[in-house]
């Protein structure tokens, strides 16, 4: 599906990232996202196996792979939710988790994080009175607005949130990211679940967002997504299959599809490592990655 | 944590147009945020009405209830009544409490407000200034119908009675957010009640005094905080001012709800498995 309008201005014309993708901004020296060595257990699983990357800043960077391969994980290591973590992982110049990246960063569950017992307006006041209580009342219920806004919850702003659809909490969810403008936003497949249009919509308002300097990193499992993409994370069982512009992707693996150029890789991995790449029992095994206990 | 830093006090980066979020450190405890909290409880709280009319009239029914029960012996009431009316807010704002944080946590929303720049105390306050206003509203309805209505005979002054119950409903607060880190369903957030709460039930003085139990379970009940709720209240039923005593059980009682909100915020954490 080729829906969107979006699409990055062919990127393989420009490498990255010592390329600047916006003309107004310099590009930055230091990377949004700076990985070395990665790992992450949890219980008897290593979740991630010493992963190392960099997430270049002011693009969105697709973070791809099939469920229960560590995204979450990744996701939640990077904005400070994960125990277990060692290695390196520095988000925005700083250790991830750090204090100073609390309202600097925009996170979104999986599921909706937001209070079904609060309207959609509520819910964001609350939010946005955490994030900046300092700010006056007027400049806050600006920001809701702008936010409301930009998931196209206007009218819906005095409903219950638990009385609206499952898109339209995601919706409130990623609104709640929003707030403050943050210049890393972290979001855990936000597109799934919603129809055609709304993923179009949605996928607009990411590249607005990083057309305005802000890094974007969004999970999927829907390859079709990776084409809106400025950059690719390929996971695969807790390791980085690959990291690179997807039509770098296509071109090295000979594919049409970055779907097919997915599992190319895989079945290249598989062979330099000798097992099957039939779903096992230690595939099934990672389950839904569930937030908090 | 394990994460290590390897790019020390990195250049903060160039400010980018719109992309300028204000500057707010996170405290363990801000006044704004924990208002903030609050308000957001109580708001969530009166969407739900009918939650907030169980709680209040329920205690309430309840005293009218006793007070027939006991028709023939108006000072077994007065006794019995003077204790329910520290034992009702406990065990109304627990079992409110360990639900609601425990929604909280598996909803995401815990996971979500700890990454933001929102002290640990700050939810933990929050709640406790929102259901102690409940409990405040709650105790002086059941306070009052007892007094007025009900010819509950009390020596002392009414306040001090509100006084108990307030810091009964704290204590309550404290428990419910303290077990709710230990339950994963709301099977087993309400199964914690008979199981904190019953035992205190039995032993707090409130069937048969302290001292003509089992010398054990005397002691048990020494340490147990609602023993001294209930004792409380028996001294404002009995003196007409404030008595040692009195000053002590409302110590201990504060002191616990204290001590339990302290333990209930070290159960929340910011990274989880």
């Amino acid at each position: 599906m080729m829906i969107n309008s979006a699409r990055p201005p062919d990127p393989t014309s420009a490498p990255l990232p010592t390329s600047a993708p916006h003309p107004d901004s310099a590009p930055h020296p230091d990377p949004a996202l700076r990985a070395d060595a990665l790992t992450v257990t949890r219980g008897p699983r290593t979740v991630l196996r010493g992963l190392r990357f960099t997430v270049p800043r002011g693009q969105i960077t697709g973070l791809l792979g099939p469920s229960g391969c560590g995204k979450s994980t990744l996701m939640r290591s990077i904005v400070g939710t994960q125990a277990k973590v060692s290695g390196t992982l520095d988000v925005l110049g700083h250790p991830a988790g750090h204090p100073a990246l609390r309202t600097r960063v925009g996170y979104v569950t999986q599921a909706p994080s937001v209070y079904d017992d609060l309207s959609v307006r509520q819910n964001l006041d609350y939010f946005a009175a955490v994030l900046s209580p300092a700010s006056p009342a007027a400049a806050r219920r600006a920001d809701v607005d702008r936010v409301l806004a930009e998931v196209d919850l206007a009218t819906h702003a005095d409903a219950l949130a638990g009385n609206l659809s499952g898109g339209q909490r995601n919706r409130v969810s990623l609104a709640v990211a929003l707030l403050g403008t943050p210049e890393l936003l972290v979001l855990d497949e936000p597109t799934v679940g919603l129809d055609p249009v709304l993923r179009r919509d949605l996928w607009t308002l990411f590249h607005r967002l990083a057309d305005r300097g802000a890094t974007l990193l969004i999970s999927s499992h829907v390859m079709d997504e990776a084409e809106r993409c400025h950059r690719l994370l390929l996971m695969r069982e807790g390791e980085i299959l690959a990291d690179d512009t997807p039509d770098a992707l296509r071109e090295r693996t000979g594919a049409d599809t970055v779907e097919a150029a997915f599992l190319h890789l895989v079945d290249e991995a598989a062979a330099r490592t000798g097992h099957s790449t039939e779903p096992t029992a230690q595939r099934t095994e990672g389950a839904k990655e569930t937030t908090t206990r | 944590m394990s994460t290590t830093a390897t790019t020390p006090a990195a250049p903060t980066p160039a400010p980018r147009p719109g992309a300028t979020p204000t500057p707010a450190p996170a405290r363990a405890l801000s006044p704004a945020r924990t208002l903030a909290t609050a308000t957001r409880v109580l708001r969530q709280l009166r969407h739900d009405p009918r939650t907030i009319a169980l709680l209040v009239l329920i205690p309430c029914v309840l005293l009218v209830l006793l007070r027939y029960v006991f028709d023939g012996s108006p000072r077994t009431f007065d006794s019995i009544g003077a204790s329910l009316l520290g034992i009702f807010p406990l065990i109304t704002m627990f079992l409110v409490t360990s639900i609601a944080t425990l929604r909280e946590r598996t909803s995401g929303t815990l996971e979500r407000l700890l990454a933001m720049p929102l002290g640990k105390g700050d939810v933990i306050a929050g709640y406790a200034l929102a259901f102690g206003a409940l409990a405040i509203v709650q105790s002086a309805l059941a306070t009052g119908l007892a007094l007025w209505l009900l010819g509950l005979d009390v020596t002392g002054s009414p306040w001090l009675l509100l006084l108990v119950a307030l810091l009964d409903a704290l204590l309550g607060t404290a428990l419910g957010l303290f077990v709710s880190a230990f339950a994963a369903s709301e099977f087993q957030a309400v199964q914690f009640m008979p199981a904190v709460i019953f035992p205190q039930l039995l032993l707090c003085g409130l069937f048969t005094p302290r001292d003509a139990m089992h010398p054990a379970l005397e002691a048990v009940s020494d340490v147990l905080p609602m023993s001294y709720a209930v004792d409380g209240m028996n001294e404002v039923l009995r003196h007409t001012d404030m008595t040692a005593t009195f000053v002590r059980d409302v110590l201990v009682v504060a002191g616990c709800a204290l001590l339990v909100l302290c333990l209930g915020a070290a159960t929340l954490r910011r990274r989880t498995a």
